[in-house]
């Protein structure tokens, strides 16, 4: 050990990460899953033949082609098509790409304000640590999901309707954001308190080092580990949250689609037999958040024993 | 005092997001005649007098009139309410009870083939978004099956200020799909509760014991090891019956039932702050009336909290 280079890989390699990682096919194979997932989502372009959003190239007398697989099926749509002639694989994806979007802008929205807060909290402590600690605890009594309907309700209310649709997937990333800060807050804090009593930061303090520098730079990379963990789990949250919303019709509007709204437009024609519409948005949506369920429980089991 | 926060924050979303003025009037009434209203409503006072007004009409259960519907809140959600509140309890009580046995059961039987699958299915239940979950429902039953309806409540009996659907067999069917919808998700908690809680307590000195006396492993089980096991139950159970409250949301839209959540929903569509505010009040009411109840029922439960009580008491 003592002569050899490091470089990234190799301590990638000869971290106890890895080794838990190669060890646990559950933790392989949602990895695997993902990445299909968001290669296919970000990079939809290059995937998928159709552009579900450019009405020149749809026909209507595609409409309601079912899967391949089944007797009316064609194979050009694997997956059918939606009532606009859409070919369903092509607009998941589209749709997918959103829900990922909102997904992330609003787990790091929600990291950013958490653990902000939650550092700065555990850091000086006082009155102020009561009162951020007091607001989490107000908001961990009601349901995030009651949280971000109430948000979007009143951002409704602020911005006039024709800006609404255009502001909406603004708005969406921070109604959740704002529904799940708290946990980042808590967990942050409560790892803050046990690493300010370290030597390391007293060293600091004696050298003079600013608060602010040794918060961020010093006590920030040591907290990272379960506010990861956190932030996966927030991540699928999020995405459910996402599609809820959607779902309901207070979310993203029809015109760019996410998970959920297809999943209801696709609802309005469950009666008529055409399953495939509100079935395969919904299977990759439940894939989606399983996986990134399977991981962030690995990550739990790994980065952070203590949480368990 | 979380009553008056909550009146605060509702009362401001009453007062701050939009016009209330301009939600009510048409477009081509006159500046002057905007004052006038202005005035008759009392908007013109200081903030902490229409805050006390607010608190005291809403304590009287007024809420204003939507702007939607152009009816009563108070008259709107007392409608609805029964619908949510029997649509809440039932699967409150289905996610308890079969919660509860299934804990116990894979709680006992940790290497059963039976558990392994109990829990996969609880952590799939995890993953399952309520409202997909809701579609599955109705494609299979509703849809290819045919056996349950997938909207509304049947037929009900009004009585009073009540209106049930217990008592009419297309009232108890419509209840089905909606309510085993809602319970999942607080099931699978409850499972995996119990469960932890009972392997904990199986260790424990007085169930050894209990053994030892040559007790029933049966009544070791369900008498002395799960009576114990129920405490941490009873809070998630509370905590969870808001949380189910916020949840109806979604399967009252999915089913259609007519109850407050689907009134919130188009209430949030419509901008019909009354009808939100209101239903913000409501919301922090039940809340803070389970924990009061939890809190009750943790005396009657426990004895150490009753023997520390008495012991301030006396």
């Amino acid at each position: 050990m003592d002569n050899k280079k490091y470089t990234l890989i190799s301590r990638i390699k000869d971290s106890d990460i890895y080794f838990s990682f190669i060890k646990s096919p559950t933790a392989i194979l949602s990895t695997v899953i993902l990445v299909i997932i968001f290669f296919c989502s970000f990079f939809v372009e290059l995937v998928t033949p159709y552009n579900p959003f450019d009405p020149s190239s749809l026909s209507l007398m595609d409409a309601f082609t079912p899967p391949s697989w089944t007797e009316d099926g064609l194979s050009k749509f694997i997956l059918g098509t939606d009532g606009q002639g859409r070919d369903m694989l092509s607009t998941i994806l589209y749709g997918s790409r959103i829900s990922l979007i909102v997904g992330f802008s609003a787990v790091i929205f929600a990291l950013v304000l958490g653990v902000g807060l939650g550092l700065s909290a555990g850091y000086f402590g006082g009155k102020y640590e009561m009162i951020v600690m007091r607001l989490t605890d107000v908001q961990l009594t009601v349901p995030s999901i009651l949280m971000a309907l109430l948000v979007d309700g009143i951002a409704r209310g602020i911005i006039s309707r024709e800006m609404h649709d255009e502001m909406a997937i603004y708005v969406l990333i921070f109604a959740i954001g704002i529904s799940e800060w708290p946990q980042f807050a808590r967990v942050s804090r409560a790892a803050t308190l046990v690493e300010k009593n370290k030597d390391y930061v007293s060293a600091s303090t004696i050298i003079g080092v600013s608060n602010i520098i040794i918060m961020f730079k010093h006590i920030l990379p040591n907290i990272m580990r379960p506010v990861l963990v956190i932030g996966t789990i927030g991540l699928a949250l999020a995405i459910i949250a996402e599609a809820t919303l959607s779902f309901l019709g207070v979310g993203v509007p029809p015109t760019t689609p996410s998970l959920g709204t297809l999943i209801r437009l696709g609802n309005d024609f469950l009666f008529s037999g055409e399953w495939w519409i509100t079935f395969f948005p919904a299977i990759f949506l439940v894939l989606l958040a399983f996986s990134i369920n399977l991981l962030g429980d690995w990550m739990r089991d790994t980065l952070n024993p203590k949480l368990n | 005092m979380v009553m008056l926060v909550v009146a605060f924050v509702s009362f401001s979303l009453f007062n701050f997001v939009g016009d209330p003025i301009n939600n009510m009037v048409g477009e081509e009434t006159s500046d002057a005649e905007r004052t006038e209203l202005r005035e008759t409503l009392g908007l013109t006072d200081p903030i902490y007098i229409q805050f006390t007004r607010f608190v005291g009409n809403a304590s009287k259960g007024n809420f204003g009139i939507s702007y939607q519907l152009k009816r009563p809140v108070s008259e709107l959600i007392s409608e609805r309410l029964p619908a949510t509140i029997e649509l809440v309890l039932v699967s409150a009580l289905i996610a308890l009870i079969s919660g509860t046995l299934l804990g116990v059961y894979t709680g006992i039987n940790r290497k059963g083939y039976l558990s392994d699958i109990i829990l996969a299915i609880s952590l799939l239940g995890v993953s399952l978004p309520t409202f997909v979950i809701g579609i599955l429902f109705i494609y299979l039953f509703a849809v290819i099956l045919g056996v349950l309806p997938s909207f509304g409540r049947g037929e009900v009996v009004s009585l009073g200020y009540w209106t049930t659907g217990f008592l009419t067999l297309s009232g108890l069917k419509a209840i089905i799909l909606p309510s085993v919808t809602l319970s999942l998700f607080q099931m699978t908690y409850i499972i995996r509760l119990v469960r932890a809680e009972m392997m904990e307590i199986l260790q424990t000195d007085y169930i050894k014991f209990a053994r030892a006396r040559g007790i029933k492993e049966k009544s070791i089980h369900y008498k002395h090891a799960l009576k114990n096991g129920l405490i941490p139950v009873i809070t998630i159970a509370g905590i969870n019956i808001g949380t189910l409250i916020a949840f109806s949301i979604i399967t009252e839209t999915v089913f259609q039932w007519p109850g407050m959540g689907f009134l919130f929903i188009q209430a949030v569509q419509f901008v019909d702050i009354p009808i939100m505010s209101a239903y913000l009040v409501f919301i922090a009411f039940v809340f803070v009336m389970i924990n009061f109840i939890v809190d009750i029922l943790y005396y009657f439960i426990d004895p150490r909290i009753r023997v520390k009580a008495e012991a301030v008491s006396g």
